[in-house]
């Protein structure tokens, strides 16, 4: 029915509790197919975006289609084919994993119930532990388990809201594998994230702080598109250099990076004034490199809170 | 559109969460063993050899058998044959017989003609827990007396109601009706506080545990998810239900006279309602604290307007419009009817479809308040 329009494509979407609005006028079009990074400052409305996508919430304003349907008032249909894993653990700790899964199942209608179950709990590689509560697993466990769920009825959409929080790396890597496979069998994902090493293997990515969408653009070209200018700076005593750079300015990023701090901001000047504050102390050494998506994403969650701050001040003196 | 797969997912789940939670499931078989466990401590249980004194107005075989079957059964004592109802009310003023059983005119020839006579029994009711048992037990010894009779009588006149009626006249204490009736009023407010409350929180359980979410983003409809969070319950209340009725067997003799057929149809009729009013709750609670503060909200009436307090017939109308709303109210009714006085489902169908019509009500209630959102 979709053919090869997008799988989401949604206008205006908007949410508003009490008065406060969390989503505002979002737009969003995910092609078949895509891996859709989802990042934004905790509280920006990401979950709530979801929420409204997959028919959990009733969008105050806004209309579009989700894999051809009405999002509004399709969201029965919707349901049938999205995967949709929560952020917050929402199976049921009181019933086994064997058991969740098949009550995940048969919501699904499925056929083949315990074939599907088996085959999931294998490549869960929770086989032998199939019996177990739910409540009684590791909280990464719990991650995989909801994961294995929301993709037992082999969905066409999959919205995942933070889906390795809490996942050892092995785990997450095995996770980003399967999205691709997916992906590569033409699944949509719609997936949501804090962690940039996540972050880079998205397609694209749409950057939202305080409900508001400030980026919406192919990965690669997200560190251009900010256009910050950064160097990387070596020095002997990493603390000392922050404190004395802290004490300068003119940057707008300051972060570790391992061994080195990196300096970003819009200025490039600003950023060399800043530099000399340090030049010739022991051990420093300034190289001139190419943003990457962290440094971009901080400047955008930096700013972001601050016309949050600002907003909030004005919002007292009113 | 209604799936039934999915009803049984969610009936499967429910059976599972409720085998899981043994406290509540050990609570739920406890409270009924715990109430009638309180009442028996109360009542005297087991009241035997009342003085009661005898007015025969016919004289004849099925007389005769009936006074010896009183002899007989140690509830009674015969210490008069009184000869006048005015005899026996003085007898019973003075604390003398607690008991005045009067046999009418023509008792003989209305019983071989099947017109179920009147036996009255007038009971000093002013200790009214120690009069039930003895008047229950007047039943079941009318019938063991009349039972040889009744063999020669023509087979038309057989089966059906019993073949003599039972006027039970409290003196003293009028309001005494419904401690006679306690067990059978008992099995109502338990069945009532139970199954509210294991309903009341089954939605607002989801939403504090987070699992709203997942359910919430299948397919699931919102009459699917009603049923199969109702329906696993009727067992438990069963389960209730079979509990106090052997216990009111055993320990307070009361009598089961009518068939079981239309008790069990009132009996899961009722218990699937007042299931619907819990769940309606859970539709309106937004935490397990309000969910149960609603519950209690709803006891308060169901004890003291539905007859199981207090006598209905002495209500003001508000009271008694409030009486009529609740599912109890009609089950006490029922249960009366069916337990003590053989009722069939002809006597008792009027008080079977107002339950069915609250169900009704309560499940579109339900489902109209139901959101499958978030907000
Ligand atoms: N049901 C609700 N009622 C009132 N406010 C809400 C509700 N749900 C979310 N919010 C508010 O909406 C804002 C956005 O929340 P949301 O959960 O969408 O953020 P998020 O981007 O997913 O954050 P995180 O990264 O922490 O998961 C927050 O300020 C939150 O407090
Ligand atoms: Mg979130």
């Amino acid at each position: 029915m979709s053919g090869n329009g997008p799988v989401i494509d949604v206008r205006g979407l908007t949410k508003k509790f009490g008065t406060k609005t969390v989503v505002d006028n979002f737009d969003l079009s995910v092609p078949k197919g895509a891996i859709y990074g989802f990042l934004g400052p905790n509280g920006s409305g990401k979950t709530t975006t979801i929420r409204m996508v997959c028919g959990l919430l009733k969008a105050d304003a806004g209309a579009g289609a989700v894999l051809g349907l009405d999002v509004l008032k399709e969201s029965d249909k919707i349901k049938e084919r999205v995967g949709y894993m929560t952020q917050r653990f929402s199976l049921y700790e009181d019933l086994s994993i064997r058991e969740n899964l098949e009550f995940i199942a048969r919501l699904y209608s499925l056929d083949n119930l315990k074939g599907r179950v088996d085959a999931s709990l294998k490549s869960l590689g929770l086989s032998d532990r199939a019996k177990q509560l739910a409540g009684t697993l590791s909280g990464g466990w719990k991650q995989r388990l909801a994961l294995a769920a929301c993709m037992i009825h082999e969905p066409e959409l999959l919205l995942l809201d933070e889906p390795t929080a809490g996942v050892d790396p092995k785990a997450r890597r095995d996770f980003w594998d399967a999205i691709r496979d997916y992906s590569a069998q033409g699944v949509t994902t719609l997936v949501s994230t804090h962690y940039m090493d996540e972050a880079v293997q998205c397609d694209r990515i749409a950057f939202i702080a305080y409900g508001k969408k400030l980026i919406d653009e192919a990965t690669a070209d997200i560190p251009d598109k900010v256009g910050l200018f950064a160097r990387r700076i070596e020095a002997g005593d990493l603390d000392d250099a922050t404190r004395r750079l802290k004490s300068v300015g003119g940057y707008d990023v300051l972060a570790r990076f391992g061994a080195a701090i990196h300096l970003a901001g819009r200025n490039d000047a600003a950023l060399d004034r800043a530099a000399a504050a340090i030049e010739g102390l022991p051990g420093v050494q300034i190289e001139r490199i190419d943003a990457g998506l962290e440094e971009a994403f901080i400047y955008l969650m930096t700013g972001a809170s601050d016309n949050f701050a600002n907003g909030f001040a004005n919002g007292a003196a009113a | 559109m209604i799936s039934f797969a999915r009803i049984k997912a969610v009936f499967l789940k429910e059976m599972v969460q409720m085998r899981r939670d043994r406290p509540t499931f050990a609570i739920m078989i406890m409270v009924p063993i715990m109430q009638l466990g309180l009442f028996g401590f109360a009542i005297d249980t087991d009241p035997r050899n009342m003085p009661a004194a005898v007015e025969l107005r016919d004289d004849g075989p099925l007389t005769r058998s009936f006074l010896a079957s009183l002899r007989q059964s140690d509830y009674f004592r015969i210490v008069e044959i009184v000869h006048s109802l005015d005899e026996g009310e003085s007898l019973m003023k003075a604390g003398d017989i607690s008991y005045l059983i009067v046999i009418p005119e023509n008792f003989e020839r209305d019983f071989v003609r099947g017109d179920r006579p009147q036996i009255l029994i007038a009971a000093d009711a002013s200790d009214p827990v120690a009069a039930a048992g003895p008047i229950a037990a007047a039943n079941e010894i009318a019938r063991r007396a009349f039972a040889p009779e009744l063999e020669r009588l023509p087979r038309k006149l057989r089966g059906g109601a019993p073949p003599v009626e039972l006027v039970i006249q409290r003196q003293y204490n009028p309001a005494g009706e419904t401690s006679m009736n306690i067990v059978p009023g008992l099995l109502g407010v338990i069945l009532t506080m139970t199954m509210i409350m294991i309903t009341a929180i089954a939605l607002t359980r989801e939403v504090e545990r987070g699992t709203i979410e997942a359910l919430l983003s299948t397919p699931v409809r919102a009459s699917e998810i009603m049923i199969g969070k109702t329906t696993p319950y009727i067992l438990v209340g069963a389960i209730q239900a079979t509990i106090v009725l052997i216990a009111g067997r055993i320990v307070f003799h009361i009598p089961f006279v009518g068939d079981l057929a239309p008790f069990l149809v009132a009996m899961t009729l009722f218990i699937f309602a007042n299931l619907m009013l819990g769940y309606l709750i859970s539709t309106v609670a937004r935490t397990q604290m309000q969910a149960m503060q609603m519950t209690f909200f709803i006891f308060l009436p169901s004890i003291l307007l539905s007859g199981f307090m207090f006598p209905f017939a002495a209500m003001p109308g508000w009271a008694k419009a409030i009486g009529e709303a609740l599912p109890i109210t009609h089950f006490l009714r029922i249960v009366r009817e069916v337990m003590l006085k053989g009722a069939g489902f002809s006597e008792i169908r009027g008080e079977i479809w107002p339950i069915a019509l609250i169900l009704a009500v309560l499940a579109l209630a339900s489902l109209a308040r139901f959101r499958r959102t978030l907000d």
